[in-house]
Parts: structure tokens; sequence; C-alpha cells
């Protein structure tokens, strides 16, 4: 049985009555409380994630020259832009590096300095047409002076992923960090009980439309994230075990933070991106709640082996969060050390920060336009040959 | 009174010496060990700050070079900018020492500079460049 909707719970926010707390603090209510009693209670539950998350970029809209350019090759700082698109769209994405400096600059860093309201050098290529003459441009941009720039980021908020360990003789640099030989240490990265969709692991209240916090701005949920899975196997509480949802989420760079925005390389992988992204969860019913008072020793995945180059990696064993937290984990009777790669102290921030923005009401609570897809079929690729 | 910080490599057959005791004992020399890795048969490997009077360091590291110890004087140290550091923990992943750890209450990164040996494994695996090495 429902308590109430999103439109009770919002106005209950403009008048300054809400009950909020965040994924964490809500354990200890409960525990407190009940969980009927909470439920009755409690009106939103705020959850929070500040990842490395490779599948991230942004849409830049340059404004029209005199005369003016339709650029077909764009570089932002040496680091080439999309630009198959129309003539002043370009899309610069995180990963992509700068061809004079490398692995140590990418579009990662093209989008921090934006954000941060440096200067970026555009130089743009033409053939030139008789609508757009121009052939070449050589300027500067920032975020003041560009026409559009927003985030869209193909698949962020993963829901639970893997932790990475290296059985192999040597170390191995990888998306996981650097990952040190004879399984020296093992890397994870989710916030774990604070992350937005372990929170909501049936996709309820998270859906396409939903208004999120994305870089320090509003943003919201444009749809599934790219490899969203989820069907992937899950415990009796319904988390996945392993990587499976997934979102694309849009927001206005202009008004984003480096506070909650900033660029990453791993060594010898490449760059990408921490995104601080937050989402509430508005607690309509005691099965929400119950979803979202997940605790860290209730939330599991496998340690995968990085070495083995394969696209099926072998898995050592199931750990839960709450090992992985503690610092070490037991490895065919090692203590092998562990390390997080997603900052908890900044989701700690987000989910207080977003707390505090929905309590002042700066942030109302949307309903999802559409459900997230709850069956979805991952294809491979398959290499198959081609007439040369 | 000064402080170093040496690293050293012994063979194997000097392994069995009591070679901190003298370093203590002969030179009055206080000898903070941070990481050792000895053991019968193999190469002894330590790293410990030596703090004392500043002759006395010297013909205590003369000893040790006698007895056919290979040592390193550290001169560097590693840098962290606190203030733009996100507190991700991928250098936790490679600090040997334990001298980068998260502080599991808020989950922020602390450095402990007396256990730092400088390896400078941090500095590469920091993701957003918030360690460097003095020079």
């Amino acid at each position: 049985m429902g308590y109430k909707s999103i439109d009770e719970i919002n106005e209950k926010i403009k008048s300054g009555k809400a009950c909020i707390f965040t994924a964490e603090e809500i354990i200890d209510l409960v525990e407190e409380k009940g969980l009927k009693q909470a439920a009755k209670e409690v009106d939103v539950v705020t959850t929070a994630t500040f990842g490395p998350m490779c599948s991230s970029g942004a849409f830049l809209n340059f404004g029209h020259s005199d005369p003016p350019i339709r650029m077909a090759k764009v570089w932002l700082n040496d680091v080439p832009a999309y630009a198959g698109i129309a003539a002043v769209d370009a899309y610069i994405g995180a990963t992509e590096l700068s061809e004079k400096r490398g692995m140590e600059y990418g579009g990662a860093h093209v989008i921090e300095d934006l954000i941060s309201g440096k200067d970026v050098r555009l130089y743009a290529e033409s053939y030139g047409t008789d609508c757009y003459p121009r052939k070449e441009i050589d300027t500067y941009i920032n975020k003041d002076n560009i026409n559009q720039a927003y985030l869209f980021n193909p698949r962020n908020v993963y829901q639970n992923y893997i932790a990475a360990t290296n059985s192999s003789e040597k170390t191995i640099y990888t998306y996981m960090g650097t990952l040190l030989p004879r399984c020296g240490n093992i890397t994870y990265t989710t916030s774990g009980q604070l992350s937005p969709l372990i929170n909501d692991p049936f996709y309820r209240t998270i859906g396409i439309g939903t208004k999120i916090f994305l870089g320090g701005t509003q943003g919201f949920v444009a749809w599934e994230g790219t490899q969203h899975n989820p069907q992937q196997d899950r415990g009796e509480n319904g988390v996945p075990i392993s990587s499976s949802g997934t979102l694309a989420v849009i927001g206005d760079l202009k008004k984003m933070s480096t506070r909650f925005i900033r660029a990453a390389v791993f060594p010898n992988y490449g760059a990408t991106m921490f995104v601080g992204i937050g989402i509430p969860i508005p607690i309509l019913d005691e099965d929400i709640l119950l979803k979202a008072v997940v605790k860290d020793s209730e939330i599991f995945t496998f340690i995968i082996d990085e070495s083995v180059p394969k696209r099926s990696k072998p898995s050592f064993k199931k750990v839960s969060y709450a090992e992985l937290k503690s610092g070490l984990v037991d490895l065919n009777g090692k203590k092998v050390p562990t390390a997080p790669l997603s900052s908890i102290k900044k989701a700690r921030e987000i989910a207080l920060l977003l707390k505090k923005q929905i309590v002042e009401g700066e942030f109302l609570l949307t309903e999802a336009v559409s459900k997230l897809p709850s069956t979805n079929k991952i294809n491979t690729l398959e290499i198959r040959g081609c007439e040369k | 009174m000064k402080t170093i910080k040496v690293s050293m490599r012994f063979g194997q057959e000097i392994v069995t010496k009591p070679l901190t005791y003298h370093l203590i004992k002969d030179y009055n020399l206080e000898v903070n060990i941070l990481n050792a890795n000895v053991g019968l048969n193999k190469i002894g490997q330590l790293i410990a700050d030596i703090s004392g009077e500043e002759d006395k360091i010297n013909i205590g590291l003369e000893f040790l070079k006698e007895q056919g110890v290979e040592f390193k004087i550290f001169n560097r140290s590693i840098i962290w900018q606190e203030e733009n550091c996100v507190h991700c923990g991928a250098c936790t992943a490679v600090c040997p020492t334990g001298a980068l750890k998260m502080d599991k209450s808020d989950w922020s990164l602390t450095f402990d500079r007396e256990k730092c040996v400088v390896c400078e494994l941090c500095v590469g695996a920091c993701p957003i460049k918030v360690m460097s090495v003095s020079i």
C-alpha cells in the first residue's frame, strides 16, 4: 500500500516539512523506528556516486562565425572532437586523447577546463560550401562565449561493478587502476550502500526523465545507459551481483562545477572523468524504503582476474562491499589489501548536498516519464571476415 | 641532530649480522625501521629513518659500507596537494608501506610521511595528478 505520492512529497518540500535522509543515514533510522513507521515518516532518501565514468562527453554548439564555416574536423586544445553533425555542433568525448600531449590530456580535461571558465583553443577545418565558405578557423572559446554546452553521458551510474585483481607476474595498468602482480591488491569502484541504482534495484522510481544532481547542477536521466543489463543475477534483496543497470544522463555544462566533475588519467590506460551524481528516491511505500536501506554487507560483487585478456574473465570469489571496505580480503588464504577508485567521501558530500537542496526547496522531485527497461539482451560483437 | 631516510640492501652473507644494533650501540643513532624485508638465504632490504649527530651518521654510514651494505639516502619527498584531492583511493592501491590510507570514519585519504619511502608509485597511480615529488 502506498503512503504518499510524489506530488504530496513536493508539497511537503515546498512547505518546509519534508523529512529527508541520505541512503546511509536511513539505515540507522529504520533500525530504530521499524520499516512501517519510517516509511510513513520519511519522504526522500538521497543517493550519490563520484566515480570514474569513461562513457561521458559533451555536446557543444560553438555559434556561427562570419563568414560561417561548416566544421568538418574539430580540435579543442588539440583533442579531436566529433564534428560529423551540423555545421557548428560537435561532441567531445571524455576519453579522446590530445594529438600533441597524448595520455596526459584528454577530452575530460577539455570539459574540466570549460567548466572552470578557462579559454580553450578551437581549431576547425572544412571543405567549404556555397553556404559556408570559410575553410579554417582558429580561435578560443570558453563557457561564457560558447553558444551551448551540455554534458551528455551515454553510460554513467553503474548499478554495481566488478572488483579487480591481477594474478599474473607483472603489474598491469587498467581502467580499474594499477593492479599489482600475484594478486597484490584488489580495486573496487562503487559507493556501495550510497550508490543510486543499488538503492532502487528494480528502477521503481528512477527512470527516464528523473531529475538528478549532475556535476553540481540539476540534470536529468535521458535514457537507459549503454550496456544496461537489468537481467544480471540478483541477490534475494534484488541487488544485482556485479555490473547491471546503467543510466544515460544530461545536464548543462555551463552550470557545473569542477568540485563535482574532474578529469582523470589512469596510467597506461588513458583519460576518463570523475562524475558526481546524486539521485533522490521518493519513499512512496514500504517496499521502496526496504530497498533503500540496503547495507554494504548485503551488496555483493565478484573479484575478477583482469590479467586474462579475454571478454570473459575468471572470477576468484564473491565478496560483500563490507569486506571490500574493510581494507583486506582473503584470497586463497592470503590477505589482500583493497582500494576504492570511486570517492566515498565525495559521494557522501553529494548525498548531503542534495538533501540540503531538497530541504531548502531548491530541488523538487519528478515522476519518471518512462520506465527503464527491465529486460534487455546484451549483444556481443562477433568478428566476421570483411571483403578487402 | 639530523634525520635521514635510508634504503639499505644487504647480501645473504651479511643478513645474519646485527647491523642496526651496531648503529644504535656504537654510533648512538636512533633507528626507526619503516619497512623491512629480511630473511635467511635471501637479499635483505631495510628502509629506516636514522637520527643523530651529523658526524655520527656519517661514520655510521661508513660502517655500513664497510660491512658490504648498499644504501641510498632519500633526498626527495612526496608532495600531496590535499586541497585538490578527490579522495578516491587509487594511490592506496599501490602504496607499499601503508603511508597512504583511507580513514574509514569519513573516507578521507590520509598520508603518514613517516611511513613514506618515496617509491613514487602514487605519483603515477593518482588519476588527477595531485601527488608529485619534490626536487
